[in-house]
């Protein structure tokens, strides 16, 4: 395109430089895009918005250091939520305790010694489509394996196991992935200097995946926490008015008692069912922040 | 033939593939011990193939290289089986292209080697201040970082993360260092000062060096070895092999024909 003497603007300057009616077009599709993906984001966050606060509003008056600290009592409809919230940390902490070192040790030997063959394939094909069986399906699978087969009757243990199994796909992939972005050159340079590959892993890979891992098992710790399926043939009660002792006792659950109140009891109170939701969100939210905060602190450390 | 006992590399009839792909022709090369000898040739000749069979890292791919003859390092078969492989990496140490300084401290980055090769776990602070001092005088980093050794070590220049990165090896007292194009990341003046570093090494050490640069391989080595396609094609006095190359396609290669 040329440019004669006349296309001057009412500045006196060249409209070398002025918007073609091509650009007027691209801009006006840009703006079109930016506002399509901006509202997709919106919508993401809009439910997660309303959910909190209608559980806020809602559940917001019953949280009290009564409503956490007490049992239920009344036939549940009146009381607090105490032994499920006390049942729910054993759940958790004996799954973590099953799951993590099985799940980085496979990792570990998935990503630093493991041929690639069609053996190891078969494994991440087999981890991947864990990963998406469904948690009842898991929860049958408890039942068999670990209520019955196992002998540890219906109890955390065996419910700890199930959701174990459950997470482990999680934290495989988590780390996996964590120790896959460690750098290949840093591997090299201890080969070369003839480190083994445990040293290597020991001195270098790991305390660099470190950050990754825990933010696979922190995810992992707020899904078991919210899942009812597996634990509801495997370990939860019902009601179960006392603290369990040990993993072999049955015990209540959060995510299983508002499973129950909700739609097992007649009579709860909507205030106690809210309470109940929104303290369980909260475990979960404060769960994932504390993984976010640990990872940036983590990160902040690293320095490539 | 020269005095066995004055090689340090011996290489005799060595072929290696990648799987099917066959990346060596029984490659022969004789390195006095003590002396720098440059690798020279077009992309893909096959010399970083052969530097890392030297201390045998192509391994770590698996059963995938297969290497046929043999590799003597000071006189030693290292591709027999009872070769360990740790002690092998500790004699023969290696500097990559790109300057790989672990992500540690300076001084830890130092003593990574000294630590994994030695036999006790209890550590001594004079000691291991000594080995971290006498290493960073070696290659001229003392100065530079003497007040700063617990600072992070992938906030050196490129520079002088190559001069630690060549230092790391030190305390276990190799005597083959390969280096694999050391200078490519680094800018001119650098590039000098390194080449300046390898010139003051060599004789305490054997050095094995792979280079894309002309002028690198006639100023900073004393014996040239020119590969084409897998195949060793000449190796003489570096002097002899760019004045005058015995075969065609050296002198080629040397004036720029192709590669």
């Amino acid at each position: 395109m040329t440019y004669s003497e006349g296309d001057v603007g009412v500045s006196g300057q060249s409209l070398m430089f002025a918007a073609t009616p091509l650009n007027t077009r691209n801009r006006r599709i840009q703006w079109l895009f930016r506002a399509l993906f901006g509202l997709m984001t919106l919508i993401l966050v809009v439910p997660v918005g309303i959910i909190f606060g209608v559980l806020l509003v809602r559940g917001g008056p019953a949280i009290s250091f009564e409503f956490l600290f007490s049992y239920p009592s009344d036939g549940m409809t009146a009381g607090g939520i105490w032994p499920a919230l006390v049942g729910t940390m054993w759940l958790v902490a004996v799954s973590l305790i099953a799951s993590v070192p099985v799940g980085v040790a496979a990792a570990i030997y998935l990503s630093e010694y493991a041929p690639d063959n069609w053996l190891t394939r078969g494994i991440n094909l087999a981890i991947i489509n864990l990963a998406g069986v469904p948690s009842i399906v898991h929860a049958l699978f408890g039942v068999g394996a670990f209520v019955i087969f196992a002998g540890f009757g219906t109890s955390i243990l065996a419910a700890s196991l199930t959701l174990a199994v459950m997470t482990l796909p999680l934290i495989i992939v988590a780390t996996r992935e964590s120790l896959q972005a460690v750098p290949m050159a840093f591997r090299e340079a201890c080969w070369n200097m003839g480190a083994t590959r445990w040293q290597t892993i020991r001195t270098v890979v790991l305390p660099n995946a470190i950050s990754g891992i825990l933010t696979g098992v922190i995810l992992s710790v707020s899904r078991t926490a919210g899942e009812t399926a597996p634990i509801m043939f495997t370990g939860a009660a019902f009601f179960f008015p006392f603290l369990p002792t040990s993993v072999f006792d049955q015990t209540m659950a959060m995510a299983m008692h508002l499973f129950v109140i909700s739609t097992a009891v007649p009579g709860v109170p909507d205030e106690l069912k809210y309470g109940t939701a929104l303290t369980l969100i909260t475990l979960v939210l404060l769960m994932n922040a504390a993984s976010i905060w640990f990872r940036s602190y983590l990160r902040g450390k690293k320095k490539w | 033939m020269v005095e066995a006992t004055a090689l340090a590399i011996d290489i005799q009839n060595v072929s290696l593939w990648y799987g099917d792909f066959q990346a060596l022709f029984e490659v022969d090369l004789q390195v006095k011990r003590g002396s720098i000898t440059a690798l020279i040739g077009p992309s893909g000749c096959g010399k970083s193939t052969l530097l890392r069979a030297v201390n045998r890292i192509n391994e770590r791919l698996g059963d995938y290289v297969r290497t046929t003859g043999e590799i003597h390092v000071l006189d030693q078969d290292i591709l027999s089986d009872d070769v360990e492989l740790s002690q092998l990496r500790r004699h023969v140490g290696m500097v990559f292209q790109r300057p790989n300084p672990l992500p540690l401290s300076i001084r830890d980055n130092v003593l990574f080697g000294h630590r994994i090769h030695r036999a006790d776990e209890k550590f001594n602070k004079l000691e291991e201040d000594e080995i971290v001092e006498n290493a960073l005088r070696r290659v001229l980093l003392w100065d530079e970082v003497k007040d700063q050794l617990g600072r992070e070590a992938i906030g050196l220049s490129l520079e002088e993360q190559q001069k630690l990165c060549i230092a790391r090896l030190l305390p276990v007292k190799p005597t083959v260092i390969l280096m694999d194009e050391p200078t490519s990341a680094l800018d001119p003046k650098a590039t000098a000062a390194l080449e300046e570093l390898i010139w003051e090494l060599h004789g305490d050490y054997t050095i094995l060096i792979v280079t894309h640069n002309m002028a690198q391989a006639r100023r900073a080595s004393e014996e040239t070895a020119f590969m084409l396609l897998g195949r060793m094609v000449e190796h003489g006095v570096t002097e002899q092999i760019f004045l005058a190359p015995q075969e065609e396609e050296t002198a080629d290669y040397i004036e720029g024909r192709y590669g």
